[in-house]
């Protein structure tokens, strides 16, 4: 056989391999939809969906649309608040002149080793006391914390290679450091903000724990709370219960699709650096 | 030193204090403050009465007495481990595979990172009907296939489920391990594994000897922050298996939210909150060790 027609084989032989692997790996994934599209008739749950009903979806989306727009509401909170704080900090901290920068970054990497639900415990008595219990914007200020050490640390790598000529050329023109800062800096960086931005939204989207542990009431569920609660009291529907995953893990997989390569870059940047 | 000199200093700090001022409040206070907290008594009229009483070591006493938090503490060790050895081995295996170049390599790669981005508790929720035993769909393939005949308990026997537990993580650990390693493998030159084939090196000698030495800092990096988000599990847990049945999948997480917001005695849950601490601390150390050299360089 020539080498060609073996390299070629060869090729086919792995997409195949690579396509069973994504089966097996993905099945939860395609299982869950499928159990979503079949209509409630009762347990049994056909391998395909042959018959496929959106009922499912519309009594997923009359019992927890709320709870979708709260988590959006919620997330895009979290990523205002994040970034607002993380840009400014990163752009400090990417400058070799700052005393003392060297040993915040390190502060910055060990608080993403602090365990969530020690961070609830005290949050919540704090809380209780400053009256930020069953609020968005106390949830808001707590889920930014998911996305504030990633944010610094993957901006701050990305603002260490702006040169700092061009902000000194601005400072000569007579800008300030913060006007410099917002007219220069930040749009240079714009595809780390997004890649951030993205990174944040889907932590606070995917929120559990601070939404389960500082709320008491239901005035501020978001989806993931709402999931949890409807497969707490006994499950008659799974299709319904099935929709809801579907449908909150939709922005994850509209973000694969448009925002592929922030995504591949968030995951290698904000993990080694 | 002169005011000129020190000014433009102060201005670069104005630009990192907010964040400074925000880690200060949600990561250093809740750390000061559990400690505290361990050496309170709380009871569930303490939001309202607003009286949290010094009671010295009777927090911890109770705790380190209980039976659970033994428990707790061998459920996490083994879910750790195993989720990260399955994590780690099946990631570096599907990284090294997709290092090869073959038609829609890049299309599959990135679609399998869906489970990793899906939140953890949807993800749990759909995995818990996956392994229900009578209607679960694994027990019906099983029986199907002849493997099983009378469905396997996954989440209903305690011998079971926390097995059943690690699986879960495990799958949802696989991406995040692959794409990781994969970058990692990417930046080993070519040269080296060309170098190795002609020196008569079996691949499989060429993996060990030269692209397992070169990997290493990423393989630290990806246990590392495997081992930081695994120790600390909760979400999985509350909605796959709520601690049961029998007490058989508490790990640390879990304890400590029940203690503190379901018993309300957040004095206790406290106790198991520091333990937590201090062994992601160990482990922080670990790891600030291994990057030190990385760190140095001041990029």
């Amino acid at each position: 056989m020539d080498p060609s027609r073996l390299r070629r084989l060869r090729s086919a032989w792995n997409t195949a391999a690579a396509l069973l692997i994504l089966t097996v790996l993905l099945f939860p994934v395609y299982w869950m939809l499928n159990t979503a599209l079949q209509p409630a008739s009762g347990i049994a749950v056909s391998w395909f969906p042959t018959a496929p009903s959106l009922d499912s979806f519309r009594l997923a989306l009359a019992s927890q649309g709320r709870a979708m727009l709260t988590s959006l509401a919620v997330a895009l909170g979290a990523v205002a608040v994040c970034l607002a704080l993380a840009a400014p900090a990163a752009y400090g901290l990417a400058q070799s002149a700052l005393r003392g920068g060297r040993s915040v970054v390190f502060t910055t990497l060990i608080t993403q080793m602090v365990p969530g639900i020690v961070i609830a415990n005290a949050l919540y008595s704090a809380y209780a006391e400053l009256g930020l219990v069953n609020s968005y914007l106390g949830l808001i200020l707590a889920d930014a914390s998911l996305g504030l050490p990633f944010s610094i640390v993957l901006l701050r790598a990305f603002m260490v290679s702006i040169p700092g000529e061009v902000v000194e050329a601005a400072l000569v023109d007579g800008a300030n450091r913060f006007t410099a800062f917002v007219r220069i800096v930040l749009p240079m960086s714009r595809n780390a903000l997004i890649t951030a931005g993205l990174f944040t939204f889907l932590f606070a989207w995917s929120d559990f724990m601070f939404a389960l542990t500082l709320n008491t009431t239901d005035d501020v569920k978001p989806v993931t709370l709402g999931i949890y609660q409807f497969v707490g009291a006994h499950v008659s529907d799974w299709g319904a219960v099935m929709a809801t995953a579907v449908l909150s893990a939709v922005p994850a997989a509209v973000l694969l699709v448009v925002a592929q390569k922030y995504i591949a870059a968030g995951i290698a940047g904000g993990s080694v650096k | 030193m002169s005011t000129l000199a020190r000014r433009p200093q102060l201005l670069r700090w104005l630009f990192v204090a907010p964040a400074l001022l925000y880690m200060a409040a949600f990561f250093g206070y809740p750390l000061l403050r559990n400690v505290l907290m361990s050496f309170q008594h709380y009871t569930p009229t303490t939001y309202f009465t607003g009286e949290a009483p010094f009671n010295g070591l009777a927090n911890w006493r109770a705790v380190f007495a209980d039976p659970l938090f033994t428990e707790a503490l061998w459920h996490t060790a083994l879910f750790t481990a195993g989720s990260l050895l399955g994590q780690f081995t099946i990631g570096l295996a599907l990284a090294v595979f997709f290092s090869r170049r073959f038609r829609l390599s890049g299309v599959v790669r990135a679609v399998l990172l869906l489970p990793w981005l899906v939140p953890m508790v949807v993800s749990a929720v759909v995995w818990r009907r996956i392994l229900d035993q009578e209607h679960g769909v694994l027990n019906t393939a099983l029986q199907a296939l002849g493997l099983s005949d009378g469905g396997v308990p996954w989440l209903s026997s305690p011998s079971v489920a926390l097995l059943s537990a690690v699986l879960v993580n495990i799958w949802i650990g696989i991406p995040f391990n692959m794409v990781i390693l994969y970058g990692g493998l990417q930046e080993i030159p070519r040269e080296l594994h060309e170098a190795a084939a002609l020196d008569g090196a079996s691949p499989w000698r060429a993996f060990r000897s030269v692209t397992l030495p070169m990997l290493r800092p990423v393989i630290t990096v990806v246990l590392v922050l495997g081992f930081m988000s695994t120790v600390k599990i909760l979400d999985l847990i509350l909605a796959l298996t709520a601690g049961g049945p029998a007490d058989a999948t508490q790990t640390l997480g879990t304890v400590t939210y029940q203690l503190s917001f379901l018993r309300l005695d957040f004095g206790q849950g406290a106790v198991v909150g520091n333990a937590l601490v201090l062994i992601s601390a160990v482990f922080a150390v670990l790891y600030l060790r291994a990057n030190r050299a990385d760190f140095g360089q001041g990029k």
